[in-house]
């Protein structure tokens, strides 16, 4: 698709030069062909005969099919673990937003010994591998079904808990970066109102911060839409999720590459059309939060 | 910074503590100042109590694993499991055997893999970032269309690649042996030497849109006063490029950089869902290895050990790359 340059809506400093304007369209269009191509092959390969995935790989189908999307909810019971991703990722990301607007709050809006330490400590955890408490979290979830008699480990609770936690640093820090923004003469003339501090919360910086809050809850969703390690450890055949329900379609006997497509298609759509409509609010909610 | 008060539960805050001016006179100032003290703590308490349940105290619980001789025999009574002291620790720095050697073997796999990956994600997103900063037609589209690889679910898209490195059904050989003739045959991908390679190219593919996305919002924040100046003094767009924009984007690269290094080096969906349970040699990653060596092995013990040293290493590693870049933002408090 060859882009024509226009002149910038925005008054540009000054015209650009030929050698940055082609340079600019070459790399794109090649960084469009390696983002694409990908995509491309799995929308194809959705929609063609199985002979056509079983030989050499072609770019044009020769023949077009939906059986493929017909039969993925036969070959393994996709849509119970669609149930079941469904439950978890909106379970993970309401829990994950309201805690962490809770404590963006705090750390927002008032000054308290240990607030850097938490701030810290708390971002620190993402750089913790999944590897080094996946063992003991095994373990402590299997422990506490044994004495407590409630099973964290092979349940939607257990992985609701861990994935909310795993979106956490990160939601606390954008939201911390986008109150920040909102002033605080808002929240003062609130509680001269007479609302106290949640009430100031909830009827004056909540709803200011509803950019920054959809973006932390996009960015929730995906983490937990979309995580495979602790998914292939803590659940069983009943509280399966997508992320490893999907692996299935692959230790058949024969691969069915049509199948896995439509697939892949399927669960990528909800996630990837939330994405794209809210898109701009994440970039927004980054740029209020990253850069202070 | 100093120690931190022990957090104290406020004796009532709540959505009920709308009281009026006379209740308030009533109570003790002391509950008030109480009030006022426990509060952040309070809000931040249901972050802490999820925070320590699934990081702080699994991490140290995992610390405490790494020194015993945990086995699937000990599984349900860990406790009982007996001590090993440094041992699993002296095993797994052993070069010279197995445990060992294949460890070492796996971090500069680890580490070749995510230096590649973490230098052309960088490379791809400042490129697209600075070249799409001014606006042109399309340029909407284009930038949802190159968040899609962060949009989509890990394993969807892995499993695609996968597919697209099938030696016989493959796109990937299917240009480069039927349509560009490089490859005299059908070279395998997804084993041998090949599958670092196919690693790599998967890794970028997923992560570039991150620092493109993360760049580009440090570019929104760059003042056009700065631009209109420069092009005032007579300078060049190229010129601009190096010395505005690199310059600036300098805070938020160095934080981008570190959180990609971090996620690279812990990648585990990459290595799991390309290669199955047991990646090839050329391409075992660290955390695909740790996994290996406890949950099929049963030795937790020793998978502990493991993941503390890959920890220790990654605390050094943050701990001397912000000495390096230097905490240069002059904020008091962040």
């Amino acid at each position: 698709m060859p882009r024509t340059l226009r002149t910038p809506a925005q008054p540009s400093p000054m015209a650009q030069p030929r050698s940055f304007v082609w340079t600019r369209r070459v790399v794109l269009t090649l960084l469009l062909l390696f983002v694409l191509t990908p995509v491309y092959v799995m929308l194809s390969s959705s929609l063609k005969n199985l002979q056509d995935v079983q030989g050499s790989f072609q770019w044009i189908p020769h023949g077009l099919t939906v059986r493929p999307y017909i039969d993925i909810w036969k070959t393994v019971p996709l849509a119970h673990y669609f149930l079941n991703s469904v439950i978890v990722s909106v379970s993970a990301t309401a829990f994950s937003v309201i805690v962490a607007i809770f404590a963006a709050y705090g750390v927002s809006r008032y000054r308290f010994a240990g607030r850097k330490v938490f701030t810290v400590t708390v971002l620190s955890t993402q750089m913790f591998p999944g590897i080094l408490f996946l063992l003991p979290l095994y373990l402590i979830f299997v422990n506490i079904g044994n004495s407590t008699g409630i099973t964290l480990n092979g349940s939607r609770l257990g992985l609701i808990i861990t994935y909310l936690t795993f979106s956490l640093p990160f939601s606390i820090w954008m939201l911390v970066g986008y109150f920040d923004s909102i002033p605080r003469d808002l929240d003062e003339a609130a509680k001269v109102d007479g609302c106290g501090p949640f009430g100031a919360l909830f009827r004056v910086v909540v709803p200011a911060a509803i950019p920054g809050i959809v973006a932390v809850s996009v960015y929730a969703f995906m983490t937990a839409w979309g995580e495979v390690l602790f998914a292939s450890v803590m659940t069983n055949s009943s509280t399966r999720t997508l992320a490893v329900g999907l692996r299935e379609y692959a230790t058949q006997n024969d691969v069915y590459w049509n199948q896995v497509m439509a697939a892949s298609l399927v669960v990528s759509v909800p996630v990837v059309a939330g994405f794209l409509l809210l898109q701009r609010y994440l970039v927004a909610g980054l740029t209020a939060g990253a850069v202070k | 910074m100093t120690a931190t008060a022990p957090p104290r539960r406020a004796p009532e805050a709540g959505p009920d503590s709308e009281k009026t001016a006379a209740g308030r006179r009533l109570r003790p100032r002391v509950a008030e100042r109480l009030r006022q003290v426990g509060l952040p703590y309070l809000l931040l308490l249901p972050a802490l109590l999820a925070e320590l349940l699934i990081h702080i105290v699994p991490m140290v619980f995992g610390i405490v694993i790494s020194f015993k001789n945990l086995t699937l025999f000990y599984i349900h009574h860990w406790n009982s499991a007996p001590w090993s002291g440094f041992d699993n620790y002296k095993a797994a720095i052993k070069i010279h055997q197995p445990i060992g050697q294949a460890l070492l073997h796996s971090f500069w796999v680890t580490l070749a893999y995510t230096l590649l990956s973490v230098g052309l994600s960088w490379l791809l997103g400042t490129a697209a970032a600075i070249l799409m900063q001014d606006t042109f037609r399309g340029r909407a589209v284009l930038r949802a269309i190159f968040l899609v690889p962060y949009a989509l679910p890990a394993y969807a898209a892995l499993i695609t690649w996968t597919f697209m490195f099938q030696q016989d059904t493959g796109l990937v050989n299917h240009v480069l042996h039927d349509q560009l003739h490089v490859t005299s045959n059908k070279p395998f991908w997804l084993i041998g030497d090949n599958s670092f390679w196919a690693m790599v190219i998967v890794s970028v593919w997923k992560s570039w849109p991150f620092a493109f996305l993360a760049l580009m919002a440090g570019l929104q924040n760059i003042p056009r006063e700065l631009y209109e100046a420069a092009a005032m003094d007579g300078a060049g767009v190229w010129q601009q490029i190096r010395k505005i924009t690199m310059p600036s984007l300098r805070p938020v690269n160095q934080v981008l950089v570190l959180v990609l290094f971090l996620w690279t080096f812990n990648d585990f969906n990459t290595p799991y869902v390309m290669f199955g349970q047991s990646a090839p040699h050329q391409a075992d990653l660290i955390s695909i290895h740790i996994y290996q060596s406890s949950f099929i092995t049963w030795n937790f013990g020793s998978g502990s050990a493991m993941s503390v040293l890959l920890l220790l290493f990654l605390l050094l590693v943050t701990a001397v790359y912000l000495l390096v870049t230097g905490r240069k933002r002059g904020e008091a408090d962040a």
